[in-house]
């Protein structure tokens, strides 16, 4: 008996020492993994003109935490880096004071942050909705710490989470499928989303709306792959959609619309017209058939860079306030890319001229496919 | 009829990889050794084939089919690492097996990081491109099928199955393979090496499978991402089981999980089925597998003495 209850005393005792371990603030160790912040001589735009020179630039300090894609991953880390590098170069910030560091894998999410945390950090970036529950648990943990999300929303008061409205930049990519589609002499356009929730939803709806806008007689065929990342069954879907007369085909997901590009190459090469749109980043490069010749029409661009970007203007500001911010068309969070070799330069106008009527609320876009409403 | 004839050439695209894959698993378990590690094998025969098409493709057209060869060439070659841990060590192939399937993952990414700097292979532009054969697409009924924007990789896989089919049950070669399968013991005493006729048969599924994998990204895909083989290599084994360890009948398993894959996809083209939820036509391939194996599993007995390990003082 009383062997037991001293067991039990042991037992309480290592946990309580474990809890009053955790609690007790590390001292600030120097900066954990010494990443060699910011080697790229801050690309981007030309640190325009530098504050009058005598007088050092106020520095924050901002780091990024990579999800497993890696710092370089031609889509959200690389982004959000780009965005944390021009705001660096904009602002004169030190080379030191920005840096990041990666995950080799999902449990690496909460250990980075809380070194970066630990390190006291003015904005720490989690680029992407793989760091929600990261995120949630950490944002607890040090309620004075600033902190980006991308994608994704954690209520938190130190939690800036940057979403975007991508039935606007939909909306965008809709009119130039159109406009291409009539210039063919075509009527249907398609479009392949990866799975059927609220935020793909958002995607098709503006699409929709964006095509009809130009031609309201013009068909929209919609699947879903039910999956992000299988990409025999975007080829499938997409080659189904071509043999029902779809010209364009518009996909919001990922892995899966890698199948559509590839099915499209093909089209193309044995003498079809066929193109896609992409996703997310001008996908220009990944639709390249021979030479420079691409199936993207263009492309839906999510500017998780100007996410970062701002939100760490904020900060150096004071102006940080946390919640939810979008990034939309106004702000130029979402949009086609700057070159867009397959559009015509009069089809560019265009779209600016819908773009600024949607700005200017002549034209309403909404984020329910009509297929629901 | 269009959309017959579309669903028939997306079927036989979309079995390719699996039948080509499963024919490896055919040979492996044949020898007596199992082989789980078909997916891990298809994943580095898709990342060598993605890999060598993407730094070929720049100076000859023909970069695809060396891919192929690649895909086909490393395959083989981690799978004799499977073959020495569960013939010459006596493993538990299984444990073997897996622990393939597990290291193709970390294996492809870190050579993706070491060549492109990213965690995928960059895009090839071309891979493998559909053909229409000009004559033989206006043959009425098999034309439309067969010969229109078809991939050539899909003639290759049922190829390999009639030579499968010939080498197993029509060789010398065959007969002891598929003994070793069976009574490794009988084998041994007629003075053939079980231990050879098995290395012969892992190294067959990593080349094939390693060619599975590369027909598939190759065709299917832009690029290799962690994401591209997503499981078909376990569907191959499903379907080598399900075809009863014989080249027709996986065959026709490959061709049935194909099928019910596209027609989930071309469901809602007919008028009786849009009622059904989409997540019921996601779920149907796998369900109607299910269905196909307890009504035909009554007989599905492998080679006996497949998944152990052989044993000359063993009776």
């Amino acid at each position: 008996m009383s062997k037991n209850a001293i067991k039990l005393l042991l037992v309480l005792l290592l946990a309580m020492a474990l809890v009053v371990g955790c609690a007790s603030q590390p001292a600030a160790e120097e900066p954990a993994a010494e990443e060699p912040a910011a080697e790229e001589p801050a690309a981007e735009e030309p640190a325009a003109e530098e504050p009058a020179a005598e007088e050092p630039a106020a520095q924050i300090r901002v780091g990024l935490v990579t999800d497993t894609g890696g710092i370089d991953d031609k889509s959200f880390n690389q982004g959000t880096w780009e965005g944390v590098l021009a705001f660096a170069a904009e602002y004169g910030i030190e080379d030191d004071n920005v840096k990041y560091i990666q995950s080799e894998s999902d449990a690496d999410y909460i250990p980075n942050l809380s070194t970066f945390s630990d390190d006291e950090l003015d904005l720490i970036v989690a680029p992407g909705f793989l760091f929600f529950d990261a995120l949630t648990e950490v944002a607890a943990l040090y309620p004075d710490q600033k902190y980006l999300l991308i994608d994704s929303v954690v209520e938190a008061d130190n939690v800036a989470s940057a979403v975007f409205a991508e039935h606007e930049g939909s909306f965008l990519v809709g009119i130039a499928a159109a406009l291409k589609a009539q210039e063919a002499g075509e009527d249907t356009v398609a479009f392949l989303g990866g799975m059927d929730f609220d935020l793909i939803q958002r995607f098709e709806a503006g699409f929709e709306q964006g095509v009809w806008a130009v031609d309201p007689d013009m068909t929209v065929l919609v699947d879903y792959a039910g999956s992000f990342s299988d990409s025999q069954k975007g080829q499938t879907i997409a080659s189904k959609f071509f043999d029902d007369g779809a010209y364009i085909v518009y996909h919001a997901a990922g892995g899966t619309g890698n199948g559509a590009i590839k099915e499209a190459k093909d089209r193309v090469q044995n003498g079809e017209d066929v193109w896609v749109i992409g996703v997310d980043k001008d996908q220009y490069e990944d639709g390249i058939y021979e030479g420079d010749k691409s199936v993207i029409l263009t492309s839906m661009m999510k500017r998780v860079d100007v996410a970062s970007y701002t939100v760490a203007e904020q900060v150096l500001n004071g102006e940080f306030t946390g919640g939810v911010l979008t990034f939309e068309l106004s702000n130029d969070g979402v949009n086609i890319p700057q070159v867009n070799p397959n559009l015509k330069d009069e089809w560019v106008d265009t779209i600016m001229a819908y773009k600024a009527k949607a700005l200017s609320g002549e034209i309403e876009i909404g984020m329910v496919p009509s297929r629901l409403q | 009829m269009n959309t017959f004839y579309s669903i028939m050439t997306l079927t036989l695209i979309f079995a390719a990889p699996i039948i080509v894959t499963g024919l490896g698993g055919l040979f492996s378990e044949r020898s007596g050794v199992v082989n789980i590690a078909l997916e891990g094998l298809m994943m580095i025969g898709a990342f060598s084939a993605a890999t060598v098409t993407v730094m070929l493709e720049p100076v000859t057209a023909a970069a695809p089919w060396i891919g192929l060869l690649a895909g086909a060439f490393f395959g083989g070659i981690i799978a004799l690492i499977h073959a020495y841990a569960s013939i010459d060590l006596k493993a538990d192939q299984v444990i073997s097996g897996t622990a393939i399937n597990l290291l193709a993952i970390g294996l492809t990414i870190y050579f993706a990081q070491i060549f492109f700097n990213q965690q995928r292979t960059d895009a090839f532009s071309r891979g493998l491109v559909k053909t229409t054969t000009p004559v033989l697409s206006e043959i009425p009924f098999f034309g439309p099928i067969l010969f229109t924007n078809m991939y050539q990789t899909v003639y290759l896989a049922l190829l390999i199955v009639v030579v499968t089919w010939f080498v197993v049950y029509k060789t010398t070669f065959g007969l002891r393979l598929r003994a070793c399968g069976e009574h490794p013991q009988a084998v041994d005493s007629m003075g053939v090496s079980v231990r050879k006729m098995r290395y012969y048969g892992v190294a067959l599924s990593g080349i094939l499978g390693g060619l599975g994998g590369a027909i598939m990204v190759l065709t299917q895909d832009t690029q290799y991402t962690i994401g591209t083989i997503h499981g078909t290599g376990f569907i191959a084994l499903a379907a080598l089981i399900f075809g009863k360890w014989n080249p027709w009948g996986l065959l026709g398993a490959s061709l049935f999980f194909g099928f019910s894959q596209v027609f989930g996809i071309y469901s809602n083209d007919f008028e009786i089925l849009q009622g059904l939820p989409q997540e019921f036509f996601y779920g149907l391939p796998y369900v109607l597998t299910i269905i196909a194996l307890v009504v035909f599993s009554n007989k599905s007995v492998g080679p006996k003495a497949a998944g152990e390990p052989y044993d000359v003082s063993k009776r």
